[in-house]
């Protein structure tokens, strides 16, 4: 491999659940997955990377000295990333950036969670300032509230139906049913979502993905040191993009009340979700042609359809027609969330987005057991973190 | 406490007026570029958000009072705190009604998510459809002498086209 790339050494989880233990715990627990899955001995890391939860204290904001301290002092480097879901991202790309700066050799990037049950509710205290605050108070706009806003879209404009939604649930369902990994590893119907209740219309309580204690971490490494360790086809990071919107963005996103106005400038070329993807097959000079399979934030059933079509892996509008084709299920043309998903995952804030690359470094490997994807060697993941955060991680071997 | 008055104040301050002859959103416009936002900026001195401009002065302007829906939804389980649900003020212990969300596309290029007004819910809405801008009670509070108040807020109501609600 070029001295130009970095290397995925090694990755590990902590299963998602509700375990009810403390998040470092759960830290710990997947970076030493990590360090026996590299070979690496803590000892030799010299850059860690946190990322930041916001639900556990003080040692919660600086996580990456909270789970070096853990792990014991060792001497390394610390950094702590936030950025909402994009927070796994924005923590690999920091690692990256050094190892590729010389500045570092080997870096460990661990994210862990424990998380409240039901809705998400903002922080206590009146924030007039807040949009996070604010769409509550003023509007009562839950976070399902704007994913069933994007499920009404695909309905009204593209056809979509209640049945394609609830066939992605049954599609992840059936996916995650092998993952160790997984919270829920159960077969689900159409019925079954189509019979659990309406939380925000169009979107069914089974359409809506849970929230989740669980940790991930990833251990990168220069080519250098991938080559000291005997890995001689590594996966690589072919790119990371955590780019920001180009004004005007006129989608609403969560959890604003409004959206950029485009009356004085018209409008952007690329939504932010399509520019997500776009700076990473840029970075990585690889076309959405090129992949083999996607580890995609379905939050909802319906953002996944989404996804896939702000990653190009087909047109806009045409991601229920794959679906109907089963071409995302695994065995397909470009299968979608081999790994379950959120769907049978939920969601755990800072390490969700390095469980996708720990997922997809399974599949490039060819260790993704019953969920393998055969002959994977192109993987890209893709995410948005609250407040302008972009999320997409491309794999290569 | 024997006088008890009933009043009625925005549930946010200076986000939309009704002291025309129809309620308004009020945005803040780009003295510059006439970029114009909403919620609007406060004491109309901020930084101008399009990248090519570095307006630091906005006028305060009313919103257009129509847009078209770019989508919709509601909410069927009482939303959590801080949102207050209108029942809340009265006896208490009062059932929980859900009520219907929508994003709204303004002529300013710009999508303002707003509640759909009392008696409409989602089979009333469409992708596209019209809607104009109404204020309604939104919750009651009781201020500090007792007398209850409303708190009011900006919702969007379907257009009705002529002839439309006999088709139905």
């Amino acid at each position: 491999m070029s001295s130009q790339q970095v290397a995925v050494a090694g990755v590990g989880m902590h299963p998602w659940g509700k375990w009810g233990k403390n998040f470092v715990t759960y830290g710990v627990h997947a970076a030493r997955a990590a360090l026996a899955d590299a070979g690496v001995p803590w000892s030799d890391v010299d850059y860690v990377v946190g990322g930041e939860t916001v639900r556990n204290g003080y040692g919660g904001y600086v996580a990456g000295a909270t789970f070096a301290q853990a792990l014991g002092w060792n001497g390394a480097r610390v950094a702590t990333s936030y950025a909402a879901c994009a927070t796994g991202a924005q923590a690999i790309d920091t690692a990256r950036s050094r190892i590729l700066a010389g500045l570092c050799e080997v870096a460990l990037v661990v994210g862990a969670d424990t998380t409240p049950k039901g809705f998400l509710a903002p922080n206590a205290g009146e924030r007039w300032e807040d949009p996070d605050w604010l769409r509550f108070r003023l509007l009562g706009m839950t976070n399902p509230a704007y994913f069933a806003l994007y499920a009404r879209r695909r309905m009204d404009l593209y056809g979509a139906t209640s049945e394609d939604f609830a066939q992605v649930k049954v599609k992840n369902a059936k996916h995650g049913l092998s993952n160790p990994n997984a919270r829920y590893r159960k077969e689900v119907a159409a019925a079954d979502v189509l019979a659990s209740a309406v939380v925000c219309d169009p979107l069914h309580l089974l359409d809506i993905c849970a929230t989740s204690d669980g940790a991930a971490a990833v251990v990168l490494c220069s080519a250098e040191y991938a080559a000291r360790l005997g890995l001689d086809d590594p996966v690589r990071v072919a790119a990371v993009s955590t780019v920001t919107p180009t004004f005007p963005n006129t989608v609403m996103d969560m959890p604003m009340l409004s959206t950029d106005p485009s009356a004085a400038t018209g409008e952007s070329e690329h939504t932010f979700k399509e520019s997500i993807g776009l700076a990473a097959y840029e970075e990585a000079g690889i076309s959405p042609e090129d992949v083999d399979v996607a580890e995609v934030y379905d939050l909802s059933t319906a953002l996944e359809l989404d996804w896939i079509e702000d990653l190009g892996l087909c047109k806009r509008g045409e991601a229920e027609t794959l679906l109907r084709a089963g071409e995302t299920t695994i065995g397909g043309r470009i299968p979608v969330n081999p790994s379950g998903g959120l769907a049978c995952f939920g969601e755990a804030v800072p390490a969700q987005a390095l469980a996708q690359v720990c997922e997809l470094t399974w599949q490039l490997r060819g260790q993704a057991g019953e969920r393998q994807v055969e002959g994977a060697r192109v993987g890209i993941t893709a995410n948005q973190g609250l407040f302008g955060h972009g999320s997409s991680v491309l794999l290569s071997r | 406490m024997g006088h008890v008055t009933h009043t009625s104040l925005p549930a946010v301050d200076g986000w939309f007026t009704t002291s025309g002859p129809a309620p308004a959103l009020l945005g803040s416009r780009c003295g510059v570029c006439t970029s114009t936002y909403f919620p609007p900026i406060p004491g109309n001195a901020g930084f101008c958000r399009n990248p090519a401009c570095d307006g630091e002065a906005f006028d305060e302007v009313e919103l257009s009072r129509r847009g078209r829906i770019w989508s919709y939804t509601d909410a069927q389980y009482q939303p959590p705190a801080p949102y207050i649900a209108p029942q809340a003020g009265a006896s208490g212990g009062e059932a929980y009604v859900p009520f219907a969300l929508a994003a709204v596309e303004l002529a300013e290029g710009l999508v303002v998510l707003g509640q759909v007004a009392d008696g409409y819910g989602v089979d009333d809405l469409k992708v596209g459809a019209e809607v104009e801008l109404v204020v309604e009670r939104l919750y009651g509070d009781t201020t500090e002498d007792g007398s209850s108040q409303d708190r009011t807020i900006w919702r969007w109501k379907p257009v009705t086209e002529l002839g439309e609600e006999a088709d139905q």
